[in-house]
This record gives C-alpha cells, structure tokens and sequence, in this order.
C-alpha cells in the first residue's frame, strides 16, 4: 500500500454507514456497514442490481432519508473536513446544492411542471448565492448555454414538458452544476434515456467535470458506463460493498462471484456466446439478508464457511478488496470451475 | 427456410384531433410503412429508439391495434381481412410477452387462472386436464406448480415475465412477439430469461418477433436484425452482418453508442446531435438527415426518399451515399447533390473490432 500521507485528503469520506428502515416486515438493513472515500475530481462508480443500498447510499450522504429510514449511530460522513450527520438542517441545506449536488434517473418528476426551465435554474442562484433575478437568470441560460442546449435564452423559457428527454437531463445538469459544486452525485443519470442520447450526457458530464474540477459518484446498474467513465469502482449487493477496485483492475481480474456473475451474464456487444452464464435466484429482500456470506446461496463456489461466517473485505491486489472467503482459499474457485467442466457445464 | 409471417407496406397512423368534433389536423406516422419477412424457427430483432415505432409495429402485427393500410401474411392467411371470429383462432399460434410485467398481469387473478385463461377460451382443455396443463407450464418455465395458487403481487421482477411467458406458451403458439421482454429487469434475472426464452424456442420451434432498445440483448438473441427509425425500416441483415458492418450511418451511431464493459476500448463514439424528430412532423427525404454524419451527406438526403435496398448479399440498407443504390447520380444531381454516394466506415467503428 502507499503511504498515507502522500495521497491528497479525500473530499468526501464514507465510513460504517448503516441506514435502517424500520419496516411492519421487519428492519430493511438497506446499507448495511458501508466505506468508501472519494478523491478529488475522481468520478467513482457504484454498481448494483435493484435493492443492492446504492441509492440509499447517496441519499444518506445527502441526508434525505425520511422515516421510517434513519442513518445509524456510528455511521459517518465527512465532506470537506466537516461531518454531515451532525450538522444543524439549515448548514446542511446550505451543503445541498451549493457543494454537493444530485441528478436523478427520471428528470420529469425532479423539474417543477408549472415554472420555466430557465426560472428554476436561477432560483438555485438566487437561494444559494443571493444573486439579483437578472442575474440568476443571465447565469441560468449560460449553464443552459455549457450543457449544449441550442438556443438557450429560447429554451429558458419553456416548461419541462415541452423538452424531450435528454434536453430534460441538461436543464437538470444545468441546475446542478449553478452553484459549482464540488460533488455531483449522479443516481442513474442516463438510464431513461435511449442509446445516442445516453451518450451525449456521458460525454456532457465527462467535459463539465473537466471544467467544474468536481468529483462524481455515478450509481448505475450498467457496467458499460462503469466501465467508460468511472476510475474506481465499488460493487454493492445486499446492502454491503462486496468489492472495490480500480475499473481496469475490477473488469480485468473480477474477484468476488457476483461481479464474476455479472460480468458473466451480461451480454456484451461483439462478444457472441452461444448461453449467458446466470446467477441463479434473486436478491433476498432487505429484512431478511442472509446469514453469513450474503451472496452465499446464490454463489457457485459456496461451502460451509461462507453459510455460518461474514466475510470481510479482503485486500487481494493493489487497491483492490473484495468481501469474499475465496480470498483465503483460492483454490476453491479453481476446483469448482474443473469440476463444473468435468460436468459437461460451461464455465 | 420459409416465411412464417410476411408483413408488406404495414402503416399506423395515429390522427392528431383538435376541438370538440374532433377535426383531424394531423397524424404520427407511428409505423410509415414498412415490409419484412421472418421465416419459421427464426428470431428477428426489431430494434431502435424510443418513438421508432417498434412497439406499435408487434402490436399492429398482432392486430392488438388496427393498422391503417397494408399486409400481414401468416402462415398463407391474410392476418388483417381476417373478421373477430376467426382472428381469435389465428391469435392462438401468435402470442405476445409483454415488457412489463407488473402491468401485463391481472393483480386480481391467481397466476393458474391467468395461464388457465388461454386453455379454456380456446377451448385446449378444461377441468383436471387444464389443472395439470398449467402445472406442467409453470415447471417448463422454471416456477413450481404449487405458485398456481398465488397472485402476481407474490413474485419478483423476473418471476412475472415467466409467469407472462408460461400464458403465452398455453395456446401452443408457434410464433410469438416479445415486446421487450427482459428490459424491466435486473442484469442477473434479464440473462435467466434470455436463456430460457432460448431454450423454449429451440424445444418448441418457436418463431419470435424480438422488439428491443437494448443493441447487446438483440445481437445475442437474433438471426437477423431490422432497424427503425422514425416510423421506417433502415436496415435489415443478418445479425452478424449488421454488427459487424452497418452501411446504415444511423445504425453506426448506434451501435458506437452501446457503452461496452471494458475498459480497455474505452472508444470514440460518433455522438449524434440534436434529438429524434417527432414522427408527427417527419423531415423530409431521409427521415435521418438532420442528424446524419455521412461526409457526403447533401441536399439530394433531404429531398430524395432513401429506398430500402440491397447492399450485400442478404444486407439491406436505405441510404442513397452508401452505394450501390438504386438511385442513379443524375437524380441525385436533379435533387441538388453535391457529393457523390461513397463507402463509408466511421473510425469509431473500425476501432471496436
């Protein structure tokens, strides 16, 4: 490992965040137990399938969790030196918008139907920096201007629903970045959009952090936009982060099996198989996580240990960590896969 | 191989009305007109955008709703002169699984009455014998008989696009549309489907219509691919043709788009500008060329319909600056032309392979 002191302070630091709702089925431990830092302008991507904690991660981070959620005692995030979980509502509404802000997958249910783009973009100036309407709105058309909307003193005057998708994912952009924040949480930006509009708000938002100098933390469920622009990435599933790798690293050598399974079930373009590899089962519901190894009854290697032990995060490669046994016992993986060949199945 | 169902020149216009009687003023030219084959144990992917058409293209197809003008030929019978009647004989060998499945499915019946339903209107079987038909069903595609007494509410994402896929099955299809069938689900779950609609196809020799947005799930699944855009076919080949060489500048955006999980071709992507026109007020010409990225696109694209036409073997095409076209240079020149038809292959593309 590098020494610690020659790495920059990181902008936002995660550590042991535990968000429980208390449900009538029982406690969803939605995360459970979560570490993370995030480095200034790094974008680091948390991947996932539904149900994994990686949206109630970001919205503890920004604090808007409403009960029956509530972040546990002992969790901690701090952003810039100061920890968000104790500071007064009014300095933390000032931490949302201004240095952290968020974008969320469906743009039409974030934008207020009844006001102009244009307006509710200068509104965050006007709240946030006091700025004069004339002002807040000259800034709003030139974010509008940044975010590659054509005619954009036009567009400032027209109301969500006369924008098509992608240009509702600008003006959200748009009013996201109006602070200059230092941290833009991205909650599966692209995911109602089609393919060529997908990826001119990937493209959008690798150039706004180039010129903002912003970290990103993209929660997406596709590995392909992980894969194009995170530089590290977390992959959670129940609740818990299972691994944690550079993105080179993490598709290169997969350690833990459910990114093995993942990797393995998607398909992939360019890549004919005859028969994707399936994870079998489902993710178990959030009040129920398994015992020991939460992934165990779905895993292909499971034995005894993971059903009675917890595994915790192993280092197995350069900044590399993933929350399996097999880290220990390598040679399972290897014994499995043989005997899986030796059965006829394809490995 | 032959032709199962043979679509020709299917149009759905949807009227665009204003004031109390209802004046038409208008129409989305949903499906503009397009004409395809898929031949018997096949699966033809129909891919493309939101608003392409797609979707109204299997359900007109289907006669679900009423397409304005043209032919669907199934099995040597004309799908669209068909009375109710007999419509209802023909829907039991074609069969649709929806994208949804949390919509598709009557929250109020139990998952054995809703695959039941099939068996006894049209009358396959009744009593103990529909009992242990529905039994057998849901084994076949991976759920246990006893879920017959369940309701939908009961069962996962994934669980319910098995519970829809064992209803289709229940008529004996041979020919059946999936509508999106895995894009409402998890990565994990999405490839459980896949394979078991594969499987399923290759026990029963079933013909599948494949409708999809996403390019990857399509290459995996389809013989052959068509492309729609704005209402039109743009493209039809091969799978592996298409992948491999688009002539299509729209489909090569496309398919440059699809990010791949490697981080090693991190690639350039062609990024189209602008957005889909609306199929309300389609441009002129060739429905792309506002957005076009051929370097010889001209003013013939705007004026010039694009003919759907071969450009390889089994490979069609419309575009008239890919050659060969059927679109001589002197019409073109008439039609304002400034750049001669020629091969064209974005980097971006050329890199991936």
């Amino acid at each position: 490992m590098t020494a610690p002191d020659s790495r920059p302070p990181a902008l936002l630091t995660v550590r042991d965040l535990r968000t429980y709702f208390r449900t009538d089925a029982g406690v969803a431990r939605a995360v459970d137990g979560v570490s993370f830092d995030v480095m200034p302008r790094e974008t680091i991507g948390i991947v996932g399938e539904s149900g994994c904690g990686k949206s109630v991660t970001s919205l503890s981070i920004m604090r808007l969790i409403r009960p029956p959620g509530t972040i546990e005692a002992g969790s901690r995030v701090e952003f810039e030196g100061r920890d968000l979980l104790a500071l007064p509502e009014p300095e933390m509404r000032k931490i949302r918008g201004n240095r952290i802000a968020m974008i969320f997958q469906e743009p039409m249910t974030s934008l207020n139907p009844v006001f102009t783009v244009g307006e509710q973009i200068a509104e965050v100036a006007r709240v946030h920096a006091n700025a004069s309407r004339k002002d807040a709105w000259d800034r709003a058309v030139e974010m509008l201007q940044l975010t590659g909307i054509p005619a954009p003193a036009q567009r400032a005057t027209e109301y969500p629903h006369q924008l098509s998708g992608g240009m509702r994912q600008r003006v959200m952009i748009a009013m996201a970045l109006v602070m200059d924040p230092a941290l833009l949480i991205a909650d599966e930006p692209t995911t109602a959009l089609d393919v060529t509009i997908q990826a001119q708000i990937l493209e959008l938002l690798q150039q706004l952090q180039e010129r903002f100098a912003m970290s990103i933390i993209l929660i997406t469920h596709d590995l392909g936009v992980i894969a194009e622009m995170a530089q590290r990435v977390l992959v959670m599933y129940a609740g818990e982060i299972v691994e944690q790798a550079s993105v080179g690293e993490l598709f290169a050598r997969p350690h833990h099996p459910y990114t093995e399974g993942l990797l393995a079930a998607m398909p992939t373009l360019g890549e004919a198989r005859s028969r994707l590899a399936v994870i079998p089962g489902t993710v178990p519901p959030p009040t129920r996580w398994p015992a020991g190894c939460r992934f165990h009854d779905r895993c292909r290697y499971a034995w005894e240990r993971p059903e009675r032990d917890h595994p915790p995060l192993f280092e197995v490669g350069p900044a590399h960590w993933s929350r399996c046994f097999l880290a220990e016992e390598p040679q399972r993986r290897t014994q499995a896969k043989d005997a899986s060949a030796i059965a006829g199945g394809s490995a | 191989m032959s032709s199962l169902l043979s679509v020709r020149d299917l149009v759905k216009h949807f009227p665009i009305t204003r004031g109390v009687f209802g004046r038409p003023v208008g129409a989305v030219r949903a499906v503009d007109g397009i004409s395809f084959d898929v031949k018997q144990g096949e699966t033809l992917g129909l891919v493309g955008e939101s608003g392409c058409g797609k979707t109204t293209a299997g359900r007109a197809i289907l006669r679900l709703i009423e397409p304005t003008s043209g032919q669907v030929t199934f099995d040597g019978v004309d799908v669209l002169s068909r009375d109710p009647a007999r419509l209802r004989a023909l829907r039991r060998r074609m069969q649709i699984v929806f994208q949804d499945p949390f919509s598709s499915l009557n929250p109020r019946m139990t998952v054995g009455a809703i695959v039941r339903e099939g068996l006894i209107i049209h009358e396959l079987a009744e009593g103990a014998a529909a009992h242990a038909r529905v039994k057998q069903l849901l084994e076949e595609v991976g759920l246990r008989p006893e879920y017959a007494t369940r309701y939908p509410h009961e069962f996962s994402g994934g669980q319910r696009q098995r519970i829809g896929i064992a209803r289709a099955l229940a008529v004996e299809p041979s020919f059946i549309v999936c509508d999106e069938p895995v894009s409402a689900l998890d990565v994990s779950v999405q490839a459980q489907v896949i394979n078991l609609l594969q499987d399923l196809q290759r026990d029963r020799g079933l013909t599948y219509l494949f409708i999809a947005h996403d390019l990857s799930v399509v290459e995996h699944v389809a013989t052959r691919v068509a492309v729609m855009y704005l209402g039109h076919i743009v493209e039809l080949a091969g799978a592996e043709d298409l992948y491999a060489e688009p002539f299509m500048p729209y489909t090569q955006a496309l398919l440059s788009a699809v990010p791949i999980p490697d981080p090693q071709k991190r690639k350039q992507r062609i990024v189209l500008t602008g957005d889909v026109p609306s199929p309300a007020n389609p441009p002129p010409g060739c429905p792309f060329h506002p957005r076009c990225h051929h370097p010889a696109k001209d003013a013939a694209c705007a004026r010039i319909t694009p003919p759907l036409e071969t450009k390889a073997d089994g490979h069609l095409a419309a575009c008239i600056k890919q050659p060969p076209t059927r679109i001589t240079w002197e019409e073109q020149l008439a039609a304002g032309a400034t750049h001669r038809p020629e091969r064209y292959v974005p980097l971006a593309l050329a890199a991936r392979s």
